[in-house]
């Protein structure tokens, strides 16, 4: 083993000014030239950066109360609902909520113009929100509505805090069926059409750190444009996903929860989205530092598009059937070149998230760091990773009144 | 002096039966390009295409659509491409049959290349950030 780093000597360097910090892409340049063990010699941080979809994405809200108060039941932000069964003026906007009277799928294809990730990307954008709450009236809280608009600024706390965020890999999706199908994955045509994947590769965060040896709870990190910490493993955290010789999952793997101030960032990297025949979402950019502690974590930085593969997985039948597709593995370099070899044909491959994106937020955190405005925490506690025997399970489907009713 | 006009035709649906096109190659001597056909039985047609030829050969092919029924218009419509609310996604590049929308490599990055897009609106309700806008102006 080479040189160890500690986090308190990488951030003294930082506070210096000193600190020698790449993008996950730029180390691979210097990797090929030095080597591992002497790019882990000059390099302390290696910054990655995510731009993607990413569903379980909400907002924390406290609106201050009105005269006379109230105790919101119900809440609407330009229309969509959001989550009132918390304290009085709080509320969780979801990413995917809908205005009541969209009409969803109704006519399918539907267009899900304007959801909660919307809602989001507006309020970070500075933009005037319309709230509507109603309550029902109690002697403490006693305004049964409200009818106001308010911008960010003007509202106590924007907490984004999204249970499930940056996947650590994604499946690539086809559709083996016989007509167009609209899904969270993008349209996907019949007859393998075109795939779509959806990772930055060699750029994601947690792919440059697959056993999750320096991303851990209390991680700070690129949120939104602005600073935010990972709070918890997400929600499907599903470290114990078979993984290749680089250790490197082979399809959709580890999770985080994440949190941060919205008021701090910023809309460029908060875009509501919506998925044709699907539903609204939240793209959300994101960047994790990693601390190159020794030359094994530099190892795991080295990784190239070349030798992370992910599954292929047929939307049309087997995906929404909750079955397994083996229709094999294909890399992060095939994909990124525009196609991809499936079943013997040459299938047009796109992304759904951004990795023009991913590399300027790797670009970004590396400026924040380098500058000195942004130093490393050493996490408070690890999150659960291969070893820890995580095993997903599907929802028990049992009769809930046996005997009959 | 040659000409080159992207034209919207609509025309009731009597004169569907018509073989325009034909026409306006074999009779004014004109480049068809067809970029977007709407046209049901029963209804309002809607052509839009590309006319190239001289500019002489250009009028009297007009003036004979309009005394067919035809009404024309100059097609002003364009497919915009907001760069500042596209996410660089490269979802488009997939679904865009012209090669309008591309992505560069090893940019990684979206360009739209105008001159090339056929204006078929598939890339519209396709882009998850509704980056890509059609402006319609018909101008009589
Ligand atoms: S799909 Fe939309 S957001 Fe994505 S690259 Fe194309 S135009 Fe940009
Ligand atoms: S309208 Fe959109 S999808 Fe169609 S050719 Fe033009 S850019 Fe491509």
């Amino acid at each position: 083993m080479g040189k160890e780093r500690t986090y308190e000597e990488i951030n003294q360097k930082i506070r210096t000014g000193k600190a020698v910090v790449l993008t996950a892409e730029e180390v691979l340049d210097l990797i090929a030239e030095k080597g591992v063990s002497g790019a882990a010699k000059r390099v302390d941080v290696v910054t990655t950066g995510t731009f993607g979809p990413m569903c379980s994405s909400g907002l924390f809200l406290n609106f201050g109360h009105p005269r006379p108060r109230i105790k919101m039941s119900e809440v609407y932000l330009n229309g969509v609902p959001a989550y009132a069964g918390i304290a009085a003026v709080d509320a969780y906007l979801g990413a995917t909520a809908l205005p009541p009277g969209d009409p969803r799928n109704r006519d399918h294809p539907g267009e899900f113009i304007y959801g909660g990730g919307h809602v989001i990307e507006d309020l970070v954008a500075g933009k005037e929100i319309r709230l509507e709450a109603h309550g029902y009236g109690t002697d403490c809280y006693p305004s049964k509505k409200v009818e106001t608009s308010f911008r960010l600024s003007e509202i106590n706390e924007a907490t984004l805090y999204n249970p499930r965020n940056c996947y650590q890999n994604y499946s690539a999706a086809v559709n083996l069926g016989q007509k167009t199908i609209y899904t969270y994955m993008g349209i996907l045509k019949p007859r393998l059409g075109n795939a779509y994947y959806s990772s930055a590769g060699q750029l994601s965060p947690l792919l440059n750190d697959p056993l999750l040896k320096t991303i851990g709870i209390g991680t700070r990190i690129f949120l939104g444009g602005g600073e935010g910490y990972i709070a918890w493993h997400g929600t499907q955290h599903n470290p114990s996903a078979a993984r290749g010789e680089n250790k490197v999952p082979l399809g959709p793997a580890a999770t985080i929860a994440v949190v941060g101030d919205l008021k701090k960032m910023h809309w460029r990297w908060l875009r509501g989205l919506s998925f044709l025949g699907y539903g609204a979402t939240l793209k959300v950019g994101l960047g994790i530092p990693i601390p190159i502690l020794n030359e094994e974590i530099m190892s795991y930085c080295a990784v190239r598009d070349e030798e992370i593969y992910t599954q292929v997985v047929d939307f049309g039948r087997d995906y929404p059937h909750g079955e397994s597709s083996e229709l094999g593995l294909v890399s992060y370099a095939e994909l990124k070149s525009g196609t991809v070899r499936i079943c013997d044909r040459d299938v047009p491959a796109a992304s759904l998230s951004s990795y023009a994106g991913a590399r300027e937020i790797a670009g970004i955190l590396k400026g924040w760091i380098q500058a000195g405005d942004f130093t490393l925490t050493p996490p408070a506690a690890p999150l659960p990773s291969a070893e820890a025997g995580i095993k997903l399970q599907p929802l028990p489907q049992r009769n809930p009144y046996p005997g009959g009713m | 002096m040659a000409v080159k006009q992207k034209l919207v035709f609509r025309f009731p649906s009597s004169v569907v039966e018509q073989p325009i096109i034909y026409r306006l190659v074999k009779d004014f001597d004109l480049m068809v390009n067809i970029l977007r056909a709407d046209i049901n039985p029963n209804k309002e047609g809607r052509l839009m295409l590309e006319l190239s030829g001289s500019e002489s050969d250009y009028r009297r092919a007009i003036e004979w659509l309009r005394s067919e029924g035809l009404r024309i218009m100059n097609l002003k419509q364009q497919i915009i491409w907001n760069e500042d609310r596209c996410t660089q996604c490269g979802a488009c590049s997939v679904i865009c049959p012209s090669g309008a929308l591309g992505l560069r490599r090893p940019e990684m990055r979206v360009s739209f290349e105008e001159d090339r897009c056929i204006v078929c609106e598939l890339c519209l309700k396709a882009c998850p950030a509704r980056a890509m806008e059609s402006l319609i102006e018909d101008r009589g």
